[in-house]
């Protein structure tokens, strides 16, 4: 009789079950393995480039000298572009969750939003033939007034296709994602905390600084490091908009710019072959550790926020 | 009594102090609008940067005004006011440029040569994008049937199987760091995994496909994730109480249920992967002819033709730039389609209430 018993309350495993589980853990098994394929993968085909001696390659080269004004230009392009899209995306987040007509808040966030479906390759047409040429006489005008900084020394670029063009379109680029999660963490904002100090007699933007923006900081953070990692990886609006020479230099109104690990791949892999191919490969994994250890740190700083504060 | 008689004197003592003094609304509106005007004037055209200088100025008067007449915290108030509100209007300079710019050079080009033909043996102006168009449609496909069964699959076991274990957990994190992935690394461990297979210098279709459900697999994860957390666990339980096995009750009820969130979600990340270039640059390559086999050879797609066109136009490169602008509209028209499909699909099959 005991023995029934058993096995009438074990759960039955049909084999349908099974074989649906199996399917379900497989297809996260592979979801792992290509990650770690990336990183394997990469690196099998990247490390010859990576350890060629200089006269293998075509650049003439060691691979540490050919990466380092790359990974430069890549982080001074982000960097670049963060400076300008932060301010500007807070400031949209907060007319869209503060400032705005509530009835009006949310097609306006619809709009921002169309900025993120616009493909990378539209925004480099649109970087090259549109906006380098109408942002040009703004340096001649750097040039001329401000030129005694080390940013603004000139001389001019004639073609307006400079690191600080592709760093205003990599800024238009990451806008959205950076205004979307600002609007998400801003709106999360406990009412009651507005409202007290509403109470307490303070105007809008006073409530503001007292009320959201302490609670929405560590969100403000990760939101701006997620865009850092987008930034960075970002291709083709570079690749198109950039005159790029392989130099390390912080001037960014001249013809001679540093290119980016991403451009630097998308416009001389075409043509590359043998070793040449291993070279950019490798490129790419530096890129890859880049991304993935910003992508990290930013979800890691979600994470640890997550239970005090609307951040995730 | 001397004391009830006093209130209506201190009423009216304080009465006037109570209410601070305010700008005049009309005044304010007036100037706003007028600077927002000259601002617009000037970034259309017809004005040049001194209109532009003017509105600054105008718009700049309101809080120095407010300054005098309603003090410093009133002033602080509307010039921050101003400079959100100004954000805003900056980021609106950019999507109204581009829109009008593809516009404007693209639809002179749109005629039916340009669907139907593709760009071999065409030397300057005639041709189209047929090839291309081709290319694109396949190579999504492609990443479609890909990336939504894994997607899928491994959405339903965060949520239905492996919910609460150490796995599922590190699955989450896993995805979300794959998210963060560039695109042309995606197109390089597509190139590195198919050298492998095929030996060096291989361009196939079917690699930017494996590329590009590298970029969409964390999207469909993600979306179709949180469509199956939304099931309520009511249903759930509703149908083991009738011993309906687990598989069955997620084939039957928990899948249906969510339907409309996944398809939008699959939508959304059709929208996303459609118009990545850098990836299909590195593996799929770029020719002049209709390519229908995946497996075989190089393949155009409409981002990759778009680069090309601008970056190596050939002489004279006047045709060429006309046709990366055409191809351009025909990209941006195919993922604000997508994204419409997506927003009417969730909007026609979301509950009533929720509308």
């Amino acid at each position: 009789m005991s023995t029934t018993t058993e096995t009438e309350t074990r759960a039955v495993v049909r084999p349908g079950d099974r074989v649906f589980r199996g399917i379900s853990s497989i297809s996260a098994i592979v979801i792992v393995s290509t990650l770690a394929g990336v990183a394997i993968f990469l690196t099998a085909e990247g490390v010859p480039g990576m350890t060629a001696s200089a006269d293998q390659v075509k650049s003439g080269e060691t691979f540490l000298r050919y990466v380092t004004p790359l990974v430069f230009g890549t982080l001074w392009a982000a960097v670049i572009a963060l400076a300008i899209a932060t301010p500007v995306s807070i400031g949209v987040a907060l007319f869209i969750s503060h400032v705005a007509p509530r009835r009006l808040a949310q097609p306006i966030g619809y709009v921002i939003d169309l900025l993120a479906a616009v493909p990378s390759v539209v925004y480099g047409s649109w970087g090259i033939l549109t906006l380098s040429s109408s942002i040009q006489p703004l340096y001649v005008w750097l040039e001329r007034n401000l030129g005694f900084l080390p940013f603004f020394a000139g001389p001019a670029s004639a073609t307006g296709r400079t690191i600080l063009t592709a760093a205003v379109v990599l800024a238009i680029m990451v806008l959205p994602i950076m205004t979307a999660i600002c609007r998400e963490i801003f709106l999360q904002t406990p009412r009651l905390h507005e409202e007290a100090a509403l109470a307490l007699g303070a105007t809008r933007w006073e409530m503001i600084t007292m009320a959201v923006l302490p609670y929405a900081r560590s969100g403000i953070v990760s939101a701006a490091m997620l865009a850092l990692g987008r930034a960075l990886g970002e291709t083709m609006a570079v690749a198109m908009v950039l005159s790029a020479s392989g130099v390390i230099s912080v001037n960014l109104i001249s013809s001679t710019n540093p290119s980016t690990i991403a451009a630097n791949i998308a416009l001389s892999f075409p043509e590359a072959s043998g070793l040449d191919v291993s070279v950019l490969i490798g490129t790419g994994l530096v890129l890859f550790a880049i991304t993935f250890a910003v992508n990290v740190a930013a979800r890691a700083l979600v994470a640890r926020h997550r239970e005090f504060s609307g951040a995730n | 009594m001397t004391m009830t008689l006093t209130p209506p004197e201190t009423r009216e003592r304080t009465a006037p102090s109570l209410r601070t003094r305010r700008l005049p609304k009309a005044a304010v509106g007036a100037l706003h609008g007028l600077a927002v005007l000259l601002a617009v004037a000037w970034i259309v055209g017809p004005a040049d940067a001194r209109a532009g200088l003017l509105a600054v100025v105008l718009a700049g008067i309101v809080p120095l005004w407010s300054r005098i007449v309603e003090g410093r915290r009133k002033a602080k108030d509307r010039l921050v006011t101003l400079l959100v509100t100004t954000a805003f209007g900056i980021a609106l300079i950019p999507l109204g440029s581009i829109v009008w710019t593809v516009l404007e050079k693209g639809v002179p080009v749109l005629s039916r040569e340009f669907f139907t033909y593709s760009m071999r043996n065409v030397v300057g102006e005639g041709g189209g994008i047929h090839h291309a168009i081709t290319g694109t449609l396949l190579i999504t496909l492609g990443a479609t049937v890909i990336s939504v069964p894994i997607g899928l699959f491994t959405a339903i076991y965060v949520v239905e199987y492996g919910d609460g274990t150490r796995l599922a957990g590190a699955l989450r994190f896993l995805v979300d760091v794959m998210t963060g992935i560039p695109s042309i690394v995606a197109g390089l461990f597509a190139y590195a995994l198919f050298v492998v297979i095929f030996g060096d210098g291989v361009r196939m279709g079917i690699g930017g496909a494996v590329a590009l459900s590298v970029l969409m697999v964390p999207v469909v994860v993600r979306s179709c994730e949180e469509m199956l957390k939304l099931v309520p666990t009511e249903l759930r339980e509703a149908s083991y109480a009738l011993g309906v096995p687990q598989w069955r009750t997620i084939v039957k009820v928990v899948l249906p249920t969510a339907l409309a969130g996944i398809v939008t979600g699959v939508t959304l990340a059709i929208a996303r992967v459609i118009g990545e270039t850098a990836p299909l640059l590195v593996i799929a390559g770029a020719t002049d002819s209709v390519n229908f086999n995946l497996f075989d050879g190089r393949m155009a797609t409409l981002p990759v033709f778009t680069y090309t066109s601008i970056i190596q136009p050939g002489v004279p490169p006047e045709p060429a730039i006309a046709r990366a602008w055409g191809a351009a509209l025909v990209l941006l028209l195919i993922v604000m389609l997508l994204n419409l499909i997506a927003r009417l699909v969730s909007h026609v099959f979301s509950p009533a209430g929720e509308r």
